[in-house]
């Protein structure tokens, strides 16, 4: 039976671990702002993840994952040379913006707001850009300090790094949401999009943020799935009024058309169930507010 | 004589025990019951029973090798048209196909010839050794997209033929619907499916899972760069429909397909496995086919008080007779001429009720059935906790959209031409991903027919 390989495992933060896993066909095919579907082992559930990176000269590919259930616990158990049952993948729509052409990127300004391990699939997506001549400018918001992750990798593929932390141990003290208004008000920087990868209530305040600039704005959302093929339709998300599968018609969507109080109710669908398929991606972080 | 035995009964398991468990329901015939059901057939001239099967099995000769034992011989004529007897001597309609049109059931019951193929099938499967045949390679690559009926029947085909085949299948486990959409207590997974696999494997069939195609890797890349000289794609009907109703994105409403995934595919009524399943205490399933049984009883068998809700008469279920019939035996509740208008929540957004309308039945539609028609101010309510949607599915449009110049119809569904050939050269289709949600014996022939195909077409290059 097909096995994927842990090539490389790195503690990035509390309870936050970086697996880098020899997937060849997934890193060939992989685009930023796809996900794969992760099975630990024969009775393990099927978790989706964002891909954090992937290399297609090594044949791997990068996930960021939380401990917070049965399964990521199970998962981040493992150690390098170890290998997991299921990696299936890439999963979901690239980003849109890889389908402009170079014409169409040429002076776009992009502001991203990564919170939590959201920080690791925005990576990608600022990576891309930044190959692609683009300027973007990044904000990653976390709880505190020791709970930033991709900091430094970050750094080195935008334009500008904002940091915001709710206990001000780095950076900007206070929400993300404080910080893209200082941003826009203050500094007077302006953006023709905004990308918000974290929390869906984060994810949820940013965008009533951004309305307020009407500021268009991609949400990628993380909900519950099992096959993340369009086979369930566990994923689905009301989107300006219109169902859709979060697995085949997203991970990514306007954010001002997201109904995110049903996609938060939905998470919470197997909540009771004491497993972990509904708490994976209920983050502990406050990086959100108003 | 022949015909003035009873139909042989076949052992079940007691409904009232199956109803708490995932075994088996139908324990099959044994060798005695077999030959005693086999002397039923009148071996007739014009046997109308195998103009009724989809795949024209030679249905007397069989049944005649049964009832001289010579079950190795019975199971040679069955391969001849089906690579899959023992799953559709189980989930075959037959009393609309071979049995529907039996002699012996105008008068009395028709011979149970679905019985008797499960029964040789199982045979075969303990006793033979299918990969032993010798098959020289030919040296062709073909692809298979999806592990369902009509990708292994192809697979199995062009092996016997000598083709490097390789069946890529985008989830963990092998066999599609036979797998996550049919229940163990209709067609036990290790003990069938998986050896119906094995027995592929034997033959040389190579399996790839994990791999969706169209996102993991293209048909134009299986083509172009790993030198597959032809693909037949497979991958079935898996999209679920819903009603556009009011309510269907409360907590507790789920498509059949997603309850049964995490039911059979995912094994979330064994306590050893991480997923969850939610079921509440009164479970309603909206539809009257196949898919709705096999969600009801799953329901049931996890412990919820749980029902059917059909638009149209018990006449027109499309289910299979044989399974309208356990459910009932099972304690399942059937509320017929009953359409849902909404799903009705609470303060937390949590389904706690359905409204419906009763129907009743006006003029035949296009499908020949009656259609339904709202009784006007008919409006009540049924309380329940989760509200399961099996209204059919519809082919995934993720090929089309990743191959060139392949084309669907106005359903989504590939076209293709009697024999599979689709409307790119060297990709052929078959199963439901060309007809839509149908049968297993359907998809199995058309995977049969589109690897004749292929074979054609591979030496005519």
């Amino acid at each position: 039976m097909l096995m994927f390989k842990i090539v490389e495992k790195r503690a990035l933060a509390d309870n936050i671990y970086l697996l880098r896993i020899e997937a060849p066909r997934v890193a060939a095919s992989a685009l930023p702002g796809q996900f794969v579907i992760v099975r630990v082992d024969e009775q393990g559930e099927r978790v989706p993840l964002t891909i954090a990176d992937f290399d297609q000269a090594e044949g791997t590919v990068t996930i960021v994952i939380q401990t917070i259930g049965v399964s990521t616990r199970k998962l981040c158990t493992l150690n390098e040379g170890d290998y997991i049952a299921d990696f299936v993948g890439p999963l979901g729509n690239p980003s849109e913006f890889v389908h402009m052409s170079s014409e169409e990127l040429k002076g776009r300004r992009y502001l991203f707001v990564a919170g939590g391990v959201g920080t690791a699939p925005v990576y990608p997506q600022v990576k891309w850009l930044h190959e692609h001549g683009v300027e973007v400018d990044v904000i990653i918001g976390a709880k505190t300090a020791s709970m930033l992750i991709y900091t430094e990798e970050m750094e080195r593929v935008c334009s500008n790094l904002y940091i915001a932390t709710d206990d001000g141990s780095r950076g900007f003290k206070g929400m993300v949401t404080a910080k893209i208004k200082e941003l826009i008000e203050v500094e007077g920087k302006q953006y023709d999009e905004c990308v918000a990868i974290g929390p869906m209530i984060m994810m949820k305040f940013v965008t009533l943020t951004t309305r307020e600039y009407s500021l268009p704005t991609t949400v990628s959302l993380n909900a519950l799935m099992v096959d993340g093929t369009g086979m369930c339709g566990a994923c689905r998300v009301s989107v300006g009024g219109k169902t859709y599968f979060t697995c085949v018609d997203g991970p990514e969507f306007d954010g001002h058309q997201v109904d995110f109080d049903e996609a938060m109710r939905r998470q919470a669908m197997y909540r009771s169930q004491e497993s972990e398929s509904n708490e994976r991606h209920n983050h502990k972080c406050n990086c959100y507010g108003k | 004589m022949a015909n003035k035995i009873p139909r042989v009964s076949v052992r079940e398991q007691e409904p009232a025990i199956r109803a708490t468990n995932f075994e088996e329901v139908c324990y099959g015939y044994n060798s005695e019951e077999a030959q005693l059901e086999a002397s039923r057939c009148l071996n007739c001239k014009n046997p109308r029973c195998v103009a009724a099967c989809p795949v024209n099995i030679n249905i007397p000769a069989f049944i005649n090798k049964i009832a001289e034992g010579d079950y190795a011989a019975a199971s040679a004529i069955i391969a001849e048209d089906s690579s899959l007897p023992s799953i559709c001597g189980r989930v075959c309609p037959q009393e609309n196909q071979c049995e529907g049109s039996c002699i012996l059931g105008i008068k009395s019951e028709p011979v149970a010839i679905g019985k008797l193929e499960r029964f040789v099938g199982d045979w075969s499967l303990e006793n033979e050794c299918k990969g032993c045949v010798s098959v020289t390679a030919n040296g062709h690559k073909v692809a298979v997209i999806g592990s369902g009926p009509s990708g292994l029947a192809c697979a199995s085909d062009l092996a016997k033929m000598g083709y490097d085949v390789t069946v890529f299948e985008a989830l963990h486990k092998l066999g599609g619907v036979l797998v996550y959409g049919i229940p163990e207590f209709r067609l036990p997974k290790e003990k069938i499916v998986a050896r119906e696999i094995d027995n592929l494997r034997k033959l040389g069939v190579k399996f790839e899972t994990d791999v969706v195609v169209g996102r993991t890797i293209t048909i134009d890349n299986l083509m172009d760069k790993e030198g597959f000289d032809a693909v037949f794609i497979g991958s079935g009907a898996g999209l679920p429909r819903f009603m556009g109703i009011d309510g269907e994105n409360l907590n507790g409403v789920v498509s059949a397909n997603e309850f049964l995934t995490r039911a059979n595919l995912m094994r979330a009524f064994d306590n050893e496995y991480d997923t969850p399943i939610y079921v509440g205490k009164k479970v309603v399933v909206v539809g009257g086919g196949n898919v709705a049984m096999d969600a009801v009883r799953t329901a049931k068998r996890l412990g919820a008080e749980s029902i059917i809700v059909y638009r149209r008469s018990e006449a027109e279920l499309p289910a299979r007779r044989e399974e309208v019939h356990h459910a009932k035996e099972e304690g399942i509740e059937f509320r017929m001429l009953t359409n849902p208008t909404a799903i009705l929540g609470d303060e937390k957004g949590w389904v706690k009720g359905l409204r419906c309308v009763e129907m009743e039945l006006g003029e035949p539609d296009e499908s020949g059935r009656r259609s339904p028609i709202e009784k006007q101010g008919s409006d009540f309510e049924v309380e329940c906790d989760v509200v399961i949607m099996a209204l059919g599915t519809s082919p995934n449009p993720l090929l089309k959209r990743t191959t060139k110049g392949l084309e669907t119809n106005r359903r989504g569904c590939i076209i293709a031409t009697e024999e599979g050939a689709t409307t790119r050269k060297g990709v052929f289709a078959g199963g439901d991903a060309v007809t839509g949600a149908a049968t297993v014996i359907l998809a199995m022939g058309a995977g049969r027919k589109a690897a004749k195909a292929i074979d054609e077409y591979i030496k005519s290059k």
